[in-house]
């Protein structure tokens, strides 16, 4: 079992004066083998909320648990094998000096797995690329095979909840749909728990069943994919951002 | 209602980091090509290659035994027999400096060897832990950066003794800090990048990510500065040779040739003026080749 639970999760950035609260009481949950979106503007705070769920971030005050195991309670090398993250560029997530071969054994190594090609090749296989891409260098990827190695290597060691930050913002159109498509598949098969960054709502309603609206901060609706597409959202700020996005899609 | 796809509003971030190599030997190949490729790059390099060929064949390139004491034939101008001519003592001038080709290189590889891995944990571990520890280790860096180097060599090889081992023991107190300072700025600008973030998800110890994967980015940049403060090695040393308080007379040092030969300077300029060429070509060509490396490594100027 691998729900989520977040509860008054408040961060402060910053140092001295210049520390804003980035923050504010964001509480949702999310159940097994659910996958929960996270939209709004910019700045918003939807990638602070993942790298406080990652522990990238620790000095944070609220409640993280998984499975009503609190996530500080976790140990490290446990903690690894539950929860991975995807990141937004793909041009930043991976070692520009390391080959696919060094990134994808270094969780390996690190967690002392047996088998390691084995492995490495099935994640590969997993994602749609093959094992020839092994001695490959990320310079000589396009964005969208790179995000694949991404998503591999956070598949790698087995995690049962999926942090992902809006992975698909780089990339192209029909690169994006393909990589979009692969992460739905990868859910079904392991039964993943997926945490969802857009700034996109059709890529949201794409993929999520429920998804929280963010404004500086703060969660202001949470809803689920019919209410989204019925228009049935209560806040103004809501309210506002699936109609642009709608008015957007008429224009274009 | 639905909503439809928004696709194609965000702009795609471009390829930022092109790497020089994309295996270690492919790599040395692209990077021996390109300084080939310039000619004063080009000079750097063979100046150091042949220096390196000197050492290793000293015994066989020089004509004379370089300590071989002659009285009859002393100062003896250039000649078919004495290609350099002869020093005070009657010692061959031009297998002087052969041999001394071995003090310079040993000099050279000894701080290096010492300077490159200390400066570079230093710099990598402030950079990445950040906090107190950067600014203990910062400070410590700062003190020893504001004296000028050959003063501080001077007063470490005043308080060591004179000679050769305790010279570079000085050379390389003074010759870390410049490198720990670049290690550090270049871990700052990778500190925060997602694939150390990524690292770190994946249970990978503080060590772990300074050497697997910072001390990679910041070894080409190191690098350079290395090859260019070869230069000013090659001059400190000559400088404490040259004050008495690097190698020891029969050592045939190039800085110390100059500092006895300076007496009959006037009337046998031979006496100063090859080994003083000798340390001028020696840290030109380092300085050189410090500089082509720097176009050839960093991707930035590409
Ligand atoms: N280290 C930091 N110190 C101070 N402020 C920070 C820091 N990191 C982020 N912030 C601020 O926190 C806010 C939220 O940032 P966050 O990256 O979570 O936004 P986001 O919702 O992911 O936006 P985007 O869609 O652009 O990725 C921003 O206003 C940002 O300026
Ligand atoms: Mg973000």
């Amino acid at each position: 079992m691998s729900d989520v639970t977040i509860k008054g999760l408040t961060i402060s950035l910053g140092m001295g004066a210049a520390q804003k609260k980035i923050l504010n009481e964001v509480g949702f949950s999310v159940a097994s083998g659910e996958s929960f979106g996270l939209v709004g503007e910019s700045g918003s705070g939807k990638s602070t909320i993942l790298r406080c769920f990652a522990r990238l971030l620790t000095f944070w005050s609220g409640e993280i648990s998984i499975a009503g195991r609190p996530v500080d309670q976790i140990p490290a090398a446990e903690y690894c094998r539950l929860v991975q993250m995807v990141f937004q560029d793909p041009y930043g997530s991976l070692h520009p000096r390391q080959s696919i071969k060094t990134a994808l054994q270094e969780p390996l190594r690190i967690h002392r797995l047996d088998r390691q090609q084995e492995r490495m090749e099935k994640a590969l296989i997993d994602v749609g690329l093959n094992g020839s891409f092994l001695s490959r260098y990320p310079h000589e990827l396009s964005g969208g095979q790179r995000q694949r190695v991404a998503i591999a290597r956070a598949l790698i060691l087995e995690p049962s909840v999926l942090l992902l930050d809006e992975p698909t913002s780089a990339l192209d159109v029909s690169v994006q749909a393909e990589v979009l498509n692969l992460l739905n598949e990868i859910r079904r098969t392991r039964k993943l728990t997926y945490l969802f960054v857009s700034h996109d709502l059709a890529v949201i309603d794409y993929m999520c069943e429920r998804l929280a609206v963010m404004q500086s901060g703060s969660i202001v609706e949470i809803m689920n994919r019919t209410e989204l597409c019925k228009g049935g959202a209560k806040h103004p700020y809501a309210r506002q951002l699936i109609d642009s996005s709608i008015e957007y899609d008429r224009v274009a | 209602m639905t909503i439809k796809s928004l696709y194609g509003t965000e702009n795609m971030s471009n390829a930022r980091v092109s790497p020089w190599f994309s295996g270690p030997l492919k790599g040395l190949g692209a990077v021996l090509k390109r300084l080939s490729s310039d000619p004063s790059s080009c000079f750097g390099l063979a100046v150091v290659v042949i220096l390196v060929l000197c050492a290793i064949l000293a015994p066989w390139i020089a004509t004379h035994d370089p300590n071989l004491v002659d009285l009859p034939n002393a100062l003896r101008s250039p000649d078919a027999a004495n290609w350099f001519g002869t020093d005070e003592l009657g010692r061959d001038i031009y297998s002087r400096i052969v041999h001394g080709t071995r003090i310079t290189l040993s000099i050279i590889t000894l701080v290096s060897i010492v300077v490159g891995p200390v400066g570079l944990l230093v710099g990598t571990t402030a950079g990445y832990f950040g906090g107190w520890c950067d600014t203990v280790m910062m400070r410590i860096t700062d003190i020893f950066l504001s004296f000028p180097g050959l003063i501080l060599s001077l007063a470490f090889v005043a308080a060591l003794g004179a000679g050769l081992e305790n010279a570079i023991i000085a050379i390389a107190l003074t010759s870390w800090p410049p490198i720990a300072r670049l290690a550090r700025a270049e871990t700052l600008t990778f500190r925060s990048a997602d694939y150390i973030s990524a690292s770190r998800m994946q249970g990978a110890s503080s060590i772990r990510i300074i050497t697997k994967s910072i001390m990679p980015m910041c070894l080409p940049s190191v690098l350079v500065r290395i090859t260019l403060s070869m230069a000013t090695v090659i001059l400190t040393a000559a400088g404490l040779g040259f004050l008495g308080l690097g190698a020891q007379p029969p050592l045939p040092e190039w800085g110390a040739m100059i500092a006895t030969g300076r007496r009959y300077m006037l009337d046998s300029w031979w006496l100063v003026a090859f080994p003083g060429a000798a340390i001028l070509i020696v840290s030109l060509a380092f300085n050189l080749l410090g500089d082509g490396l720097r176009d050839a490594l960093d991707p930035k100027q590409r």
